[in-house]
């Protein structure tokens, strides 16, 4: 459903992604692991189209997405929850949540996000980033699953964030499964990766260097130490 | 005759007025000039001119086509608008992602241009344009006497500059013009053609101007230097009350255009430089400005 095909990257002069493959079915959850810096978030903003240069074949339900502009790539179906979240401050709760465009049917009803996401509701008014940084990525998750976009990017949700949080989100990905959406989720904590997702991608200095399907994440655990230098 | 402080209060309100009168304009200019501020990151020179602009198309309206002050009311923004629409695609455009002195020579530019075209066609000694008949006379409010046509101008300006911190604070288009100020990227990421919002925000900041340039075509003639001479105070007002704060500018507007007309009656001397005068006190206070926020 969702293929990349030696994706490549600039920031500047700096070339980030030398030549990127991967693929997504549809309603599988998979995870870029990686250490800092080999260029998992530059592959989500890539995907949107939010970086200055980027080359190669980014092919979602059969469509060439790499040389359309970020609000054509979000028309198509994809939807990103960024890494600094991105909640907007001359913003309260609602007006975050209720700040993406409608791109198709199929997204969840409010009543359906605040019964996933309690805290937002109570919250509806605050000022954005007054929220604590767990009620912020809620509201990050939360918006994006208005929209009918099916096929979400999550960037590191779980970073910074408490263990009771880091369960709720992971609770929230999976029920996420099971309603039929489709999600790339980079993570750090490849543990955490491993409760949620099917398939697991490891970038290294900006390629994709190998594929682990969670049912042999733990004879490969060896090896995973190694890629992330954990 | 009733004195205050040992001034007749005809005079008194009267200088208010004229205040107020002021005041609207600086509210409607800089108004305009915040928003394009907020979401383009270009301080809009060609502002005063655009004014200047607006008030000469109602001048033509009438006088080539004999469409009255209403129909300008309403075309002026419209067509002045539009001219915004095609500046902003062909050249204001190129401006996004290069250095921010370049947006100020080139709408700085644009202004002189504008201006030059327009003294070359009609000269620089002003044309008149008439008050709607609906709008002539006054009325004696008992302390004073209130003509009918300043009186809206006054009310108009209110009601448009509420109308427009409406729209921006409190509607879904608003949350999107002020997300998209913060993080055009992630707006755009989320679909919405961010783009042509910038192009509609310049269009409307530019409306906006020749509105008040229509307003204000009855009471200074028409002529070519009617903007430039109201925009040297109009950037000062913007500073005053935060660069690209929108309710600073309303607020800041009319307060200054009243803190001038007092100033002319306790202190006539003091009137042209008052406005430049609170400048330099709330830039050593507050150097974001009143309303701004701190970088």
């Amino acid at each position: 459903m969702f293929e990349v095909k030696g994706l490549e990257a600039w920031y500047g002069e700096s070339h980030v992604l030398h030549g990127v493959d991967f693929q997504v079915g549809e309603g599988e959850v998979v995870t870029l692991l990686g250490r800092n810096g080999a260029g998992k978030t530059t592959t989500m903003k890539s995907i949107m189209g939010l970086v200055p240069r980027r080359r190669g074949s980014i092919i979602y339900k059969g469509r060439e997405t790499v040389k359309m502009r970020p609000d054509e790539v979000a028309k198509s179906g994809i939807a990103i929850c960024p890494e600094e979240r991105g909640i907007f401050a001359g913003l309260n709760v609602t007006e975050n949540l209720m700040l993406p465009p409608v791109i198709g049917p199929g997204g969840l009803d409010l009543p359906t996000i605040y019964a996933l996401f309690p805290n937002l509701k109570e919250r509806a008014a605050s000022q954005g980033t007054k929220l604590s940084g767990g009620e912020q990525q809620m509201l990050a998750i939360g918006r994006i699953l208005r929209t009918g976009a099916k096929f979400l990017l999550l960037d590191e949700p779980t970073e910074g964030l408490a263990p009771v949080i880091v369960q709720q989100i992971g609770r929230t990905i999976r029920e996420l499964r099971t309603r039929g959406f489709t999600v790339l989720l980079v993570e750090q904590n490849f543990r955490f990766a491993a409760t949620v997702a099917d398939r697991h991608y490891v970038m290294e200095h900006g390629r994709v260097i190998d594929m682990i399907p969670n049912s042999e994440i733990e004879a490969k655990m060896d090896k995973l130490h190694e890629y992330l230098g954990v | 005759m009733f004195m205050i402080f040992g001034y007749p209060v005809a005079l008194l309100f009267g200088q208010l007025l004229l205040g107020l009168i002021n005041g609207a304009f600086y509210a409607l200019l800089s108004l305009g000039l915040a928003i394009i501020f907020g979401m383009l990151n270009i301080i809009n020179f060609a502002h005063g001119a655009l004014f200047m602009v607006g008030a000469f198309v109602a001048w033509m309206l009438q006088n080539y086509l004999g469409l009255d002050y209403w129909w300008a009311l309403i075309l002026s923004p419209l067509i002045v608008g539009a001219f915004a629409v095609v500046l902003e695609k062909t050249v204001i455009c190129r401006l996004y992602r290069i250095d921010h002195l370049y947006g100020l020579l080139l709408t700085f530019g644009l202004a002189l241009i504008l201006e030059g075209l327009f003294r070359n066609e009609y000269g620089s000694s002003g044309l008149p344009y008439r008050i709607p008949q609906a709008l002539s006379g006054g009325a004696n409010l008992g302390f004073m006497f209130m003509p009918l046509y300043r009186g809206w101008v006054v009310l108009v300006a209110v009601v448009t500059c509420l109308a427009v911190w409406l729209v921006i604070e409190k509607t879904s288009i608003g949350a999107k013009l002020r997300a998209a100020t913060e993080n055009p990227g992630l707006v755009q990421a989320f679909g919405v053609n961010v783009p042509r919002m910038i192009t509609l925000t310049y269009a409307a900041g530019v409306a906006l101007a020749a509105f008040a340039g229509v307003l204000a075509a009855p009471i200074y003639s028409v002529n070519p230097n009617m903007g430039s001479n109201l925009i040297i105070v109009v950037f000062a007002v913007v500073v005053i009350g935060g660069m690209g704060s929108i309710l600073g500018s309303i607020v800041t507007g009319f307060g200054l255009g009243v803190a001038e007309g007092l100033t002319k009656v306790f202190y006539p001397q003091a009137s042209a430089t008052v406005i430049f005068v609170v400048m330099v006190i709330v830039l050593l206070a507050r150097p974001a400005g009143l309303f701004g926020k701190a970088a």
